[in-house]
């Protein structure tokens, strides 16, 4: 029962951080229909940032939390600006162009940033300080689940929490979902198009970030290379979910963490991809629009 | 129309493909008569010998890799500091693979048709694995200063392959024997599922289970790149194992010690020389310490490996990184041997690989009729204060 425990406790960590980059993924769909391919590294570069600024308060003696709390408010903001930036530059452009133009405009994207960030920092692997402290209390639980994971789940949670109030209550949150329903028509009953879909990369972008810092302070390394998996995996938990659908992307994201920590456990390591992977055929074949999709005819 | 257009079209493609292929035939040809002026006049002085030096220059292994390009800048320049080989100046030219066996194939092409003879390189067993049919066909001879899979020399199949680093087999033997002398019973064999990390792990599994009391609970493959290893690393404590040993490179392993130290699991953790590398204590950090790997031995007490440091430090001012002796002393013997066949002609420099001793980094060597060098083995070191240390 405590390895069960264990296993979910992992896949849920796991799950979590798939859900913070898979709802960049699902949000940029659910607006423009694109699939952002460079988002994997908006929260490498959220990872990076963290990196930085922890540095820097480390040097100047900084205490723990606020080590923690400052880094990811300063990946956020240049996560953010980093979404921002791209889509003004890699996508508005081509808003007009055929589909297959910006999708190709973001895989390029993807390699830019991977490239420019091996060049501006480096190619090896770089340690990461602990900045999620350890709590006392946990000790009891510590073979169970560690502070670092319950952090993790935690604001995740809250993440997710608060973009679901934002979505629904805001106002901003309601242009969005009336972009996404009907671009044309919202533009005709005065939506800023424009603005809703810069602050979707920018929310998307933010929301990466967290995860970005969180993940690298829990496994304690990163380098310019870790983008691409987290974001291949985060973009077939979107899928899986429903791609364009919001709560689609948190359980589709728990779903295929859970599935890999217990392939991992009860079968084999060997085995995580093929079994992450099996469950998108089958989930694919059986409900084409994923978990809580919503049916609609698509032209790809 | 339409289907007038296209076959318009599909002919302009037919002909310009023709057009490429016999463009790259011309090339190929010009490319054996370069080889051939080359090997045939030993005595002009004006062509350079060029030695070929192929691995990961750039990416996450890099640091495998450039100590090569040092060793064999600094042999060089010595070597042509002292009149070249031959009368002919020698000079390297670098190839990057970043130990992508995909673009290791394209650094050996590049190899073959700039005419190059002998290569240093390449770094890791899976990239060099794919390149050995490009040089084999080439009549290229490659000496490699860390590509430890064993089948490389022992499968027979490349009697133009050589290395100055004992492979792999010996260093699971070793790793075993280790285990069994500390007295740990239930291993948990951990790899990465690459060549080079299964290879080493499978080794290991099969040298466990010929040995009387101790047994691998647990033998599994990691997905390199993965979010994270917390599942591995239950499993590992589920099995109740005394020790992991692992296989594989450097970024995998700080990651699962990171992890089972996390989980307060303080069992030993042995891995191999792609573990044995600075970076992995800088990036694991403290929970480096104590970690078991095997290396290549410790040659520092030899004139040639402390003059080739001491040639390190002065050109580019650091020490020198992993496997630096071995590529070092890979180059002496690549073109020493050139200097005894009297050129660059296949048979005879591999002929004199096999049959002529020369003092090098790691002692002095020749190679046995399967490529490997006689007399150079491994060790097992420690992590200790942020340093490894060589347990005696």
């Amino acid at each position: 029962m405590e390895y069960f425990l264990e296993l979910f406790m992992g896949g849920l960590t796991r799950g979590s951080i798939y859900a913070l980059i898979a709802l960049g993924y699902t949000m940029v769909y659910g607006i423009i229909e694109l699939i952002n391919f460079a988002h994997g590294e908006i929260y490498m570069i959220g990872a990076f940032t963290g990196l930085i600024v922890a540095g820097l308060l480390t040097m100047y003696g900084f205490p723990g939390v606020s080590i923690l709390a400052i880094a990811i408010v300063c990946a956020v903001i240049w996560s953010a600006a980093y979404g921002y930036t791209i889509e003004k530059v890699a996508y508005k452009p081509l808003r007009g162009a055929p589909r297959l133009s910006p999708l190709i405009s973001a895989i390029g994207m993807s390699i830019f940033l991977q490239n420019y960030v091996m060049l501006a920092q480096t190619s090896d692997f770089l340690p990461f300080p602990e900045l999620i402290p350890e709590f006392a209390f946990m000790d009891k639980m510590g073979s169970i689940i560690s502070s670092a994971e319950l952090v993790i789940i935690l604001a995740t949670t809250a993440s997710c929490v608060g973009l679901t109030l934002f979505i629904k209550f805001t106002k901003l949150g309601k242009a969005m979902r009336a972009t996404a329903q009907n671009r044309k028509m919202a533009m005709l009953v005065g939506i800023n198009v424009d603005m809703v879909i810069s602050a979707t990369f920018v929310i998307g972008s933010s929301l990466a970030a967290v995860g970005g810092v969180l993940i690298a302070s829990h496994i304690g390394q990163i380098n310019y290379y870790i983008g691409f998996i987290a974001g291949i995996k985060a973009f077939t938990a979107a899928v899986l979910g429903g791609i364009g659908s919001i709560p689609g992307a948190m359980l589709g994201a728990l779903v295929l963490g859970l599935t890999e920590a217990f392939a991992t456990g009860y079968v084999s390591s060997d085995y995580e991809d093929v079994f992450a992977f099996l469950l998108l055929v089958l989930i694919l074949i059986f409900r084409p629009s994923g978990i809580m999709g919503r049916e609609k005819t698509q032209k790809v | 129309m339409r289907v007038k257009l296209s076959l318009i079209a599909l002919c302009l493609v037919m002909v310009a493909m023709l057009a490429a292929c016999g463009g790259e035939e011309e090339k190929a040809e010009k490319a054996d008569q370069k080889a051939d002026v080359e090997t045939g006049e030993i005595a002009a002085p004006a062509t350079p010998l060029v030695l070929g030096v192929a691995g990961a220059h750039s990416g996450d292994l890099a640091s495998y890799g450039l100590p090569s390009v040092n060793a064999a800048k600094l042999v060089v320049k010595k070597i042509n500091a002292a009149g070249g080989i031959n009368g002919a100046m020698v000079e390297v030219v670098a190839q990057d693979d970043q130990c992508k066996p995909e673009l290791a194939t394209n650094a050996a092409t590049k190899m073959l048709s700039d005419g190059v003879k002998i290569v240093l390189g390449h770094i890791c067993s899976g990239a060099t694995k794919a390149a050995l049919p490009i040089y084999l066909d080439g009549k290229i001879v490659l000496m490699s200063p860390s590509a430890t899979n064993p089948p490389l020399t022992q499968s027979g199949e490349y009697p133009n392959f050589f290395r100055t680093i004992a492979p792999d087999d010996a260093q699971a033997a070793l790793e075993v024997a280790f285990v069994k002398s500390l007295g740990l019973k239930k291993i948990a064999v951990i790899h990465d599922k690459g060549d080079y990390g299964k290879g080493f792990a499978s080794f290991c599994q099969q040298f466990i289970e010929a040995e009387e009391g101790v047994e691998v609970v647990l033998f599994e493959g990691v997905t390199p790149g993965a979010v994270d290893y917390s599942a591995v690393v239950q499993k590992i404590k589920s099995a109740e194992a005394d020790a992991v040993i692992f296989g594989g490179y450097h970024p995998e392993a700080s990651k699962i010690v990171t992890g089972l130290r996390k989980k307060d699991i303080n069992i030993p953790f042995l891995s191999d020389d792609g573990v044995k590398d600075d970076t992995f204590i800088k990036v694991a950090g403290k929970y480096a310490d104590g970690v078991y790997a095997t290396g290549p031995m410790d040659f520092s007490s030899n004139p040639i490996y402390q003059e080739a440091v001491a040639a390190h430090k002065a050109e580019f001012g650091s020490d020198p990184g992993p496997f630096f002796p071995e590529a070092y002393s890979a180059a002496l013997a690549l073109l020493k041997a050139v200097e005894y066949a009297g050129s660059t002609d296949y048979d005879k420099v591999i002929d004199a690989l096999h049959t002529q001793y020369v003092d090098t980094a790691v002692g002095k060597i020749r190679f046995d009729a399967k490529g490997d060098a006689e007399g150079v083995g491994f060790a097992i070191y420690q992590v200790k204060d942020g340093k490894y240390m060589e347990v005696k």
